[in-house]
C-alpha cells in the first residue's frame, strides 16, 4: 500500500530493508543463540545517520521541525524500526530504546542539556536508555522506591531499576526517581545520569525468551551523585513526563511488532510455496490460503493504524494518548497471533529452532508486555473513552 | 589526490538472459544496479579521499537512466558525477566505449588517479579499464587488490595473480583495476543519499567531448558479435589407471589419434 511517505521516509525505508537483509539477517539466529548485542550493526545505523532521523537538526539531527514544534521523526523512526525489525526484533529494540531514552530529553529538556547530549545521540556516539521500572512497581509505576535526594548543587540518588533495555551499553540513561516521596506520583522526578558516574553500577543481566539481541540489566544506584543540571524539566514532573514521552514512543513498539509480523509472514508464504504435502504445495490449500490472507490483512491494518498515529504525533498534535495505544495493542496482539500462525504453517519443522520462525514467536511477545502491557493499554483506552463521553 | 571512477550500470542477475536474434542482452524486467565490481572501485576512492583529500568524480556512460547508479556513487562519497549520453554512443564494443570515457577524462584532467572494477558482470570482457589508459597513455594496473602507499608521483600497489601477488610501484596518473578483496564497499548513508538526490550531474554528448564521430558508436566498433550463447556443461574427462609407464604410453597415443 502507498502511504504517501516523504522522500526522506523512503530513503529510511530503503536503507533499513538493505541493511536488515544484507548486514543483520545472516547473524540474527546466531545473535539470537548468543544472547549477544549487535555492537558492529549498531555502528553501521550510526555510520546510515539512523540515529539522527528523531534529532532536530539544530542539535545535528536530520529532522527538521515546524517553528514551535519540539517533537516530531516519529514516523520515521516508525517505518525504521519495522524494517530492522523484519529481520531482528532484538537488533531493532537496541535502537528504538535509545530514541525511548532520548524523548525526555527532547520534549523536557532545557537548551544546555539539548546541546550537551542529542548531538552525541544524533551521531550514535552514544546510545540511551530508559530507566523506569523496578522489581516491585512495573504497571504501576508510581510505586517506584528509586529517590533523588537533593544536596546542594547535587541530587544523590539510591535504588535499583530493573530490566532496562541498552543497560551496561547505553552511555547515557534517562531515569526516574522520587524527589518527594509523601507527593505519590507527584514526587516523581527525570534525570540524565551518564554511564561511568561514581555510585552507578550494573547488575544482573537476564536471560530472555525473545528479542535475545538486545541486552536487558539491572541499574544499580548507590549514592549516585550527579549535579542538579541533570534535573530534566522541574521537580514532580516526572510521571507525567514518562507518560508523555510513551505516547510518541508507543507506535514505535507497535512498528517493531509490524514488522516481526512482516517478517515471519514473507518467510511462512516462501515456505508454503515449498513445501510439498499430499503432492502439492500447502499454498495451494484453501485452508492455508486463508491463514495466509487473514494475517496479510491484520498486518496490513496495524501498519495503517501505526503510521496514522505516528503522523499525527508528527503534526503536531499533542493529546494521542488514546490513539498511541490503540496503536500498540493492535499491532503487538497481531504480531503475536501472526507469529504463532506463522508457526503452526511450518508445522513440526517450525517448531525446531533450525528454522527462523520460532524466534519471531518469541519475538513477538515482548510487544505486548513492554513499555505498558496490553492490559493497561486497555485501561488507558476505556479511560480516554469514558472522559470523552463525559465531556 | 584527484580521483576518477568509471562504473556501469549492469542488469542484477548472474543469469543473464541472450536474446539469440539480435545477440544481445535482455534487460526488460531486470533491475539495474552498479555493476558489482566497481563498487570496490568507488570504496577505496572515498577512502583515499578520506585520508589525502580531493576531488572525487565518477563517470559512466549509458542511457539516461543510468544517472540512478551516479547517484549511488556519489551516496557512498564521491563528490561529483559525469553521464556520457547520446545516441550517437549507441552499438560501442570495448574499443569505442574506452575512447568515449578517455575522451570525457582528458576534458577531466588533471586527476592522479583511476579507478576501475576488473570487469563488468554482464559483458565480462575487462577490456575498457586498460582500454581507457592506452587511449590516455597512462600505466596501468589490473587486478588490484591493496593500495599500499601513495605518494606524490607514485603509488605502490598488490596486484592480484592465480599464484599469489605482486607489488608493484606505478608513476602517477595511472589507472588501476580493483578486485573485490580490496575492501568492503559501504552502505551509504541517510545524509549521503539525500546529498546524492539533489546534486547536480552532468550529461555530456559526443560534442562535449570532442569524440571523433568515425571512432564512437557502430562506426567506431570493430568488434562484431556473431554469436552469443551459454556454453554446454563440460563433459567429464577420461581417467586412465595403473602404472604411470603405461598410461603415459595411453595418453600418447591418443592425443597423437586426435592430432
Amino acid at each position: 500500500m502507498d502511504y504517501q511517505l516523504t522522500e526522506q521516509q523512503k530513503m529510511i525505508q530503503e536503507l533499513c530493508r538493505r541493511i536488515a537483509k544484507e548486514k543483520i539477517q545472516p547473524i540474527a539466529a546466531d545473535l539470537d543463540k548468543k544472547g549477544e548485542f549487535p555492537k558492529e550493526i549498531i555502528e553501521l545505523l550510526a555510520q546510515s545517520d539512523l540515529f539522527a532521523i528523531f534529532i532536530p537538526a539544530e542539535y545535528d539531527g536530520a529532522l527538521e521541525l515546524p517553528a514551535g514544534q519540539k517533537v516530531g521523526g516519529v514516523l520515521d523512526l516508525c517505518i525504521a524500526t519495522e524494517e530492522l525489525s523484519r529481520a531482528c526484533g532484538g537488533t531493532a529494540v537496541c535502537y528504538a530504546a535509545s530514541a525511548l531514552g532520548t524523548f525526555p530529553i527532547v520534549l523536557y529538556g532545557n537548551e544546555e542539556q539539548k546541546k550537551k547530549y542529542l548531538p552525541f545521540i544524533a551521531s550514535g556516539k552514544k546510545l540511551v536508555a530508559f530507566g523506569l521500572t523496578e522489581p516491585e512497581a512495573g504497571s504501576d509505576a508510581s510505586a517506584i522506591k528509586t529517590t533523588a535526594k537533593k544536596a546542594g548543587d547535587f541530587y544523590v540518588l539510591n535504588g535499583t531499576k530493573h530490566f532496562i533495555t541498552n543497560g551496561g551499553d547505553a552511555e547515557i540513561y534517562t531515569i526516574i526517581a522520587m524527589t518527594d516521596k509523601s507527593k505519590g506520583a507527584r514526587g516523581a522526578s527525570a534525570f540524565i545520569v551518564e554511564k561511568g558516574t561514581p555510585g552507578f553500577s550494573f547488575g544482573k543481566e537476564e536471560d530472555k525468551l525473545g528479542i535475545r539481541a538486545s541486552i536487558t540489566r539491572e541499574l544499580i544506584f548507590n549514592d549516585c551523585k550527579i549535579p542538579k543540571e541533570n534535573l530534566l524539566g522541574r521537580e514532580g514532573l516526572g510521571f507525567i513526563m514518562t507518560m508523555k514521552t510513551f505516547d510518541i514512543s508507543r507506535p514505535g513498539v507497535a512498528a517493531q511488532a509490524v514488522g516481526i509480523a512482516q517478517g515471519a509472514l514473507d518467510l511462512t508464504v516462501r515456505y508454503a510455496k515449498e513445501r510439498h504435502q499430499f503432492g502439492k504445495a500447502i499454498s495451494s490449500f484453501q485452508g492455508i490460503q486463508w491463514m495466509l490472507a487473514d494475517m496479510a490483512t491484520q498486518i496490513e491494518a496495524a501498519r495503517a493504524l501505526v503510521y496514522s498515529v505516528a503522523r499525527n504525533i508528527d503534526s503536531g498534535k499533542t493529546d494521542v494518548v488514546k490513539e498511541s495505544a490503540m496503536a500498540k495493542v493492535f499491532a503487538s496482539d497481531t504480531a503475536m497471533r501472526v507469529t504463532t500462525d506463522c508457526l503452526q504453517i511450518y508445522g513440526g519443522y517450525g517448531y525446531m529452532k533450525d528454522y527462523p520462525i520460532e524466534k519471531y514467536m518469541r519475538d513477538a511477545k515482548i510487544t505486548q508486555i513492554y513499555e505498558g502491557t496490553n492490559q493497561i493499554q486497555r485501561n488507558i483506552i476505556a479511560i480516554q473513552l469514558i472522559k470523552e463521553t463525559a465531556k | 589526490m584527484d580521483i576518477i571512477v568509471c562504473i556501469k550500470q549492469v542488469p542484477e542477475t548472474t543469469q543473464v538472459r541472450i536474446n539469440p536474434a539480435t545477440n544481445t542482452l535482455i534487460r526488460e524486467g531486470v533491475k539495474a544496479i552498479i555493476n558489482p565490481f566497481d563498487t570496490y572501485a568507488i570504496e577505496e576512492a572515498v577512502r583515499l579521499k578520506e585520508r589525502f583529500g580531493g576531488k572525487t568524480t565518477v563517470i559512466s556512460m549509458g542511457p539516461p537512466q543510468a544517472e540512478e547508479a551516479l547517484r549511488e556513487a556519489m551516496a557512498m562519497g564521491l563528490d561529483e558525477a559525469v553521464l556520457l549520453t547520446d545516441r550517437a554512443f549507441a552499438g560501442s564494443d570495448t574499443l569505442a566505449t574506452s575512447y568515449i570515457v578517455s575522451c570525457a577524462i582528458e576534458k577531466l584532467t588533471p586527476f592522479d588517479l583511476i579507478l576501475c572494477g576488473k570487469q563488468a558482470s554482464d559483458g565480462d570482457t575487462a577490456q575498457v579499464g586498460p582500454g581507457i589508459s592506452t587511449h590516455l597513455d597512462i600505466p596501468q594496473v589490473t587486478y588490484v587488490k591493496k593500495i599500499r602507499e601513495v605518494g606524490n608521483s607514485y603509488a605502490l600497489v598488490e596486484r592480484m595473480t592465480e599464484e599469489g601477488y605482486e607489488i608493484l610501484k606505478v608513476a602517477l596518473p595511472a589507472l588501476l583495476t580493483v578486485v573485490k578483496e580490496i575492501n568492503e564497499p559501504r552502505i551509504p548513508s541517510l545524509r549521503g543519499m539525500m546529498r546524492a538526490k539533489r546534486a547536480q550531474v552532468l550529461c555530456w554528448k559526443a560534442q562535449d567531448i570532442s569524440a571523433d564521430s568515425g571512432r564512437i558508436g557502430l562506426d567506431g566498433s570493430p568488434t562484431q558479435v556473431v554469436k552469443i550463447f551459454t556454453p554446454p556443461p563440460r563433459k567429464g574427462g577420461q581417467i586412465f589407471e595403473g602404472e604411470t609407464s603405461d598410461i603415459v604410453e595411453k595418453l600418447v597415443e591418443l592425443l597423437k589419434d586426435q592430432i
